[in-house]
């Protein structure tokens, strides 16, 4: 018989750890509230039978955030056989408010109280027995991280399943209102189990409408809703809310002892410095600085250098021993097979040359991503957002948004997956949008190769792109918070700063791995699959009049030369409208990575560095620096490539949302790379006409946009009305 | 009375009554701002908002816009 235990706990409490020790799995664990965005499944070790569930973090079972709906959806419609609920010991309080409310669900539970060693350390003392005669429900003492008594509770757990047995919840509120929950049970009809009245009837008396969607009969509570409110001179929700707090103090009062009063802890020693008024923002600058200058100029520089000019190039030295780069391998093995030549164009232009460059570029990746997972595991991101929250404010977006996007300049993917922390529906779906304009990890080669081609190499184009990713979110924000669809007050925030605590390298190395797979996992599916295909195209055209296989001189006659020519006249405003510049922005799409390769393909290398330094010299012929660097805002600015894509679609959750999100970058891309290029031109070569014209009227009216005149709602009043549509 | 905005920082207050309701009300109160709890102002963020605030043993950030809802009673300072 199968089993599944369903983890549950607030966020930051140590689940992921947990489900990773249980499992046997390699989930990311981060420090800051709300790693896990979507529930993971696994098989507990040694055990095939039972299968174990990892939720999102959530403080409560409202029916306000996302995650929270997540959760309670799945326990409430799926009933998994039992619960173990994860409690931080050294944050007890705010913990045990979720218990009570998971306890009220009548799913056999196990209260784990995790990071006991921690609290152990700390001189506290939380007396599990008593806690759980206290919350009628076992209780067992755990370290997630060290791997203790995790076994003992996940066979608590089973068993309890096994057993099936759940007698009501043991805790009790206030006689006042434990008298109007009892008149709504009698009103509730035999319709619903015994065990799971008093959460029904609880719901009810809170008003919560999610739950009345789910319920066959809805018997009317309003007289009792009224009267509780009337006599405790509240709104129902906050008197239960009140009642559990009030409940789970008394149990904390007796159960848990607290040793170091008024101490500085070492977290609170680090927060003097790292959110210190003047401190702050310096160091956050050099943190920043460090990351990008050692993952990108330093050790990425030499890490890609091995990559591209060593492994995919022309071959290296291990100790002495000279390493032949893989093309040359693969060159030798085809002509020691006697390959086709046209098999051979297909293998190495093709195939190696289009996968090569991405793959060139995964060891820079792996770099950033060590910083990355270092930065989330530590506790830092969550002070980021608490000092940049005032700022992101004034843009629209919250504090949180900085999570997404700081993950951004990596990879967009988690980027987009981070956002699920924000709370606000309107903030989220504006992170969404936004998120992906800071240049991330894929996006660097082109950087580098404009940067490189047109512009000496100067370092000014790579802080203009970033500049320009960052210029281009707060400019969204301030504009879109304008309009009809972002109408409305910022929401509340509230977040949790965790105590700081040191990663385990295995941690962050776990989570650089699964970022960086992914990369290699996409250099060999749709990557692979892309370059084939846009080899066909390259290399098969009509050559007067019949269709076959193109010259190296013939490329102009090719399938993808009448495509991108197809497409091309919509650029020329942009200043690019060559075939094979508008054929590298659409292979963008599909991965940003790409854009380098293709231009080198294209113009007839087969294999070309990260940064295309091959091809330099042909480009700065072909395209004016104007040109180029418009070509250079389009692709950064412009939708996502498809995994991006995938992922907005999946967090916008809503089709309309999600076309809108893609349509807006786009032509904010256009539009910039439009007025960067027309105006470039007027202002070096004097020449004016519809296209500057243009330019200079939609810098107008994006201005405008800008600074129009913009009457903030009153808060509350968008909350008020939210409640009076039900 | 005063709200929880005006509480200076390194001074407690014990909660008395939050203004507000539906998800913004909600929200704080499951953080575990409920009435009669002690709230302690530990620190402005560099650029005045938002607060970091402790209450019932953990830290927690808020805006000074919702800290505005949460009505508190000022508790003399520790020797």
């Amino acid at each position: 018989m199968a089993i599944t235990i369903a983890l549950a706990g607030n966020p930051n409490c140590g689940k992921t750890t947990l489900f990773n020790a249980l499992t046997g799995s390699n989930q990311f664990v981060g420090n800051w509230p709300g790693v896990t965005v979507e529930r993971k499944v696994g098989k507990l070790k040694g055990n095939k039978e039972v299968e174990i569930m990892d939720l999102p973090g959530i403080y409560s079972l409202s029916p306000y955030t996302l995650e929270e709906v997540v959760a309670r959806t799945y326990l409430i419609t799926e009933r998994p056989d039992a619960i173990i609920n994860l409690v931080d010991g050294t944050n007890i309080e705010r913990n045990l408010y979720l218990s009570t409310q998971l306890m009220e669900l009548g799913i056999p539970m196990v209260i784990a109280v995790n990071m006991m060693d921690l609290v152990e350390k700390g001189g506290d003392r939380i007396d599990t027995a008593k806690l759980s005669g206290k919350l009628g429900c076992q209780v067992v003492e755990i370290s997630a991280l060290k791997g203790t008594g995790i076994m003992n509770a996940a066979e608590k757990a089973m068993m309890l399943a096994k057993e099936k047995k759940v007698g009501p919840p043991v805790h009790k509120f206030s006689v006042r209102v434990e008298n109007v929950l009892e008149r709504i049970e009698s009103k509730l009809g035999s319709g619903i189990p015994e065990e799971q009245k008093r959460f029904f009837a609880i719901k009810l008396l809170e008003r919560d409408d999610k739950i009345a969607e789910k319920m066959a009969f809805v018997p009317d509570v309003s007289p009792e809703i009224e009267m509780i409110e009337k006599e405790m001179d509240d709104d129902a929700e906050s008197i239960i809310t009140n009642e559990r707090y009030v409940f789970v103090s008394s149990v904390t009062e007796c159960c848990y002892k607290k040793n170091g009063k008024g101490k500085l802890t070492v977290s609170d020693k680090i927060d003097r410095i790292v959110t210190n008024r003047w401190l702050a923002f310096p160091l956050f600058a050099v943190v920043m600085f460090l990351v990008y200058y050692i993952s990108v100029t330093t050790v990425g520089t030499w890490a890609a250098e091995w990559a591209n000019d060593g492994v995919f190039g022309d071959g290296w030295n291990l100790f002495g021993l000279e390493i032949p780069g893989i093309p040359a391998l693969v060159e030798t093995i085809l002509n020691r097979a006697a390959c086709a030549d046209w098999l051979q164009s297909l293998i190495l232009d093709g195939m190696v040359a289009g996968v090569g460059a991405v793959l060139g570029f995964v060891p820079q990746m792996l770099v950033l991503f060590i910083f990355l997972a270092f930065l989330e595991a530590c506790g830092y991101m969550a002070r980021v957002a608490f000092i940049m929250d005032r700022i992101f404010r004034k843009f629209g977006l919250s504090g949180k948004s900085f999570i997404p996007i700081l993950i951004g300049t990596g990879c967009g993917v988690p980027g987009i997956m981070a956002s699920r922390t924000i709370e606000n529906d309107r903030d989220r779906k504006m992170t969404i949008m936004t998120t992906t304009f800071i240049p991330c990890g894929a996006k660097l080669p082109i950087i580098g190769l404009i940067a490189g081609a047109l512009f000496d190499g100067a370092a000014w184009v790579a802080w203009s792109a970033w500049f320009v990713g960052f210029a281009a979110i707060v400019c969204s924000g301030i504009i879109l918070k304008k309009t009809k669809m972002f109408a409305g007050d910022p929401a509340p925030f509230v977040m949790e700063l965790p105590a700081y605590h040191m990663p385990t390298v295995g941690n962050v190395l776990r989570s650089m791995w699964e970022r960086g797979w992914s990369f290699i996992k996409k250099a060999g599916t749709v990557i692979l699959l892309s370059t084939i295909v846009l080899w066909f195209f390259m290399r098969f055209g009509w050559v007067d009049g019949s269709f076959g296989i193109l010259e190296a001189e013939q490329l102009d006659n090719s399938i993808l030369a009448k495509l991108g020519g197809l497409f091309a006249p919509l650029f020329i405003p942009l200043g690019w409208g060559d075939w094979k510049m508008v054929v590298a922005a659409i292979t963008g799409l599909i991965a940003k990575e790409n854009v380098v390769g293709t231009i080198g393909i294209l113009f007839g290398f087969a294999e070309v560095a990260e940064e295309g330094e091959e091809i330099w010299g042909i480009l700065a012929g072909s395209v004016s620096a104007a040109a180029a660097y418009s070509f250079l805002i389009f692709n950064l600015l412009c939708a996502p490539c498809f995994a991006a894509m995938g992922a907005m679609k999946r967090e916008m959750n809503n089709a309309k949302w999600f076309w809108f999100a893609i349509g807006y970058q786009t032509a904010l891309a256009y539009v910039v790379s439009l007025c960067v290029f027309q105006i470039s031109v007027w202002v070096s070569a004097g020449t004016f006409g519809i296209g500057t014209a243009a330019a200079i009227m939609l810098v107008i009216s994006f201005l405008f946009l800008l600074v129009r005149p913009h009457k903030e709602s009153r808060r509350l009043l968008w909350e008020q009305s939210l409640r009076q549509q039900y | 009375m005063k709200t929880l905005r005006e509480v200076p920082c390194g001074r407690k207050g014990k909660v008395s009554r939050l203004t507000g309701e539906g998800a913004v009300k909600r929200r704080i109160m499951d953080m575990g701002i409920t009435k009669g709890v002690e709230v302690s102002v530990r620190k402005v963020a560099p650029l005045g908002d938002p607060v970091e605030i402790t209450v019932r043993g953990y830290e927690l950030s808020i805006r000074k816009a919702d800290a505005e809802m949460i009505l508190v009673e000022l508790l003399p300072e520790e020797a």
